[in-house]
């Protein structure tokens, strides 16, 4: 699968079917940092992402 | 995982409420959060004109939106900063939303350019005075919100910041022990001088993941993007231990903080109020008479020391 991370840009490739929660402990992350978004809509941490799809995981956490 | 008050499907979890929303149950809890923090800390009623300070991020336009959707009499100010590339991507995301969101309800977008008034952008300016940027930004945002909501006769002005951004700002005041800050800690703040516009904070109920989650379902074009010049900031420091706690036990920020608030009504009635503190000490500026603890307040004298740095 394609993963698309920001702060800062980058693109990674992941082997999937994977859920979002095992994509969060691969990737070190902290769920309540990010949401998962594929094409327009949300996935909770239980939902498989397939080896062919597309994702975005975006932070959620600003600075000001 | 299936949405816990109807049959469709979730998109979101929540941990710290051990539930779970589909985008509409989700919108619809949202809404009802911000109405409930309106009414319980007394922010503003229905006839009150209210101006938002946005800046294309997810927090102030859902803020925007959702007081639209509630019907509410709302306006929006942008400070534009200055910042290279940053501020004219955070601008257009602002005046778009403007257009095709806001216009159509009635309600108005005022831009503010700091360049035009200080002759230079936020980060010369803070070069210029020998400031951290975002003390320098700070000072800025907060007296030309103040001034615009303060001369265009608002009766109050809201602001963006959430759960996330309160508890971490309780952290760090808690942590260094600055308790003159505590005070002003509380979601509403009283127009407690001549010259001071109410503030609130309708959404420091909600956490950032779950502003972030309504913008998407909503629609709402943010721009996702980090100010450059928040990296390295000891907010984000804060917000991710906070999150590290909140992963081991959901609902530590909701605690932390609006413990926080109980403990502080519960004391309201014997420490003097933030009124009568302010009606105390603070007098009006003796170049532009806004309210100041000192003679002439932060933000004439950072345009003073900028004016004599370029000279």
């Amino acid at each position: 699968m394609k993963v698309h991370l920001s702060h800062p840009t980058r693109d990674l490739i992941i082997q999937g079917p994977k859920r979002v929660a095992d994509i969060f402990k691969e990737l070190n992350l902290i769920p309540e940092a990010f949401l998962i978004i594929r094409g327009q809509d949300l996935m909770t941490e239980d939902e498989t992402v397939a080896d062919g799809d597309s994702i975005e995981i975006r932070p959620v956490i600003s600075g000001g | 995982m299936r949405c816990r008050k109807c049959p469709k499907r979730a998109v979101l979890g929540l941990s710290r409420h051990n539930t779970a929303f589909c985008g509409d149950c989700l919108t619809e809890f949202v809404r009802t959060q911000v109405q409930r923090a309106i009414k319980a800390q007394q922010m503003f009623a229905p006839e009150d004109r209210v101006l938002v300070a946005v800046s294309g991020g997810k927090d102030s336009l859902t803020l925007w939106e959702i007081l639209l959707k509630l019907g509410y009499r709302v306006d929006a100010l942008y400070v534009d900063l200055g910042i290279p590339g940053y501020s004219s991507r955070s601008k257009e995301k602002v005046e778009q939303f403007a257009k095709v969101v806001a216009e159509p309800c009635g309600s108005q977008l005022t831009i503010h350019t700091v360049e035009e008034d200080a002759g230079a952008g936020i980060k010369e300016l803070a070069n210029l005075i020998k400031r951290p940027t975002c003390s320098a930004c700070g000072t800025i945002k907060r007296y030309q919100f103040n001034r615009v909501a303060w001369q265009n006769h608002y009766d109050v002005m809201a602001t963006g910041h959430n759960l996330d951004d309160e508890a971490a700002r309780l952290l760090g005041n808690v942590l260094q022990w600055q308790e003159e800050y505590l005070q002003k800690q509380s979601p509403s703040l009283p127009a407690s001088v001549e010259g001071f516009a109410k503030k609130v904070k309708p959404l420091y109920r909600m956490t950032e993941r779950e502003i972030a989650a309504y913008a998407v379902v909503n629609r709402i074009d943010y721009l996702v993007e980090e100010c450059p010049m928040a990296k390295g900031a000891k907010m984000l420091v804060y917000k991710d231990a906070l999150n590290r706690l909140e992963a081991e036990s959901p609902g530590t920020k909701q605690r932390f903080y609006w413990g926080f608030l109980d403990r502080q009504e519960k004391s309201s009635s014997v420490a003097p109020s933030m009124s009568q503190i302010d009606q105390t000490t603070l007098q009006p500026c003796s170049v532009c008479s806004q309210p100041t603890t000192a003679g002439t307040c932060s933000f004439c004298r950072m345009m003073a020391r900028a004016k004599t740095a370029v000279k």
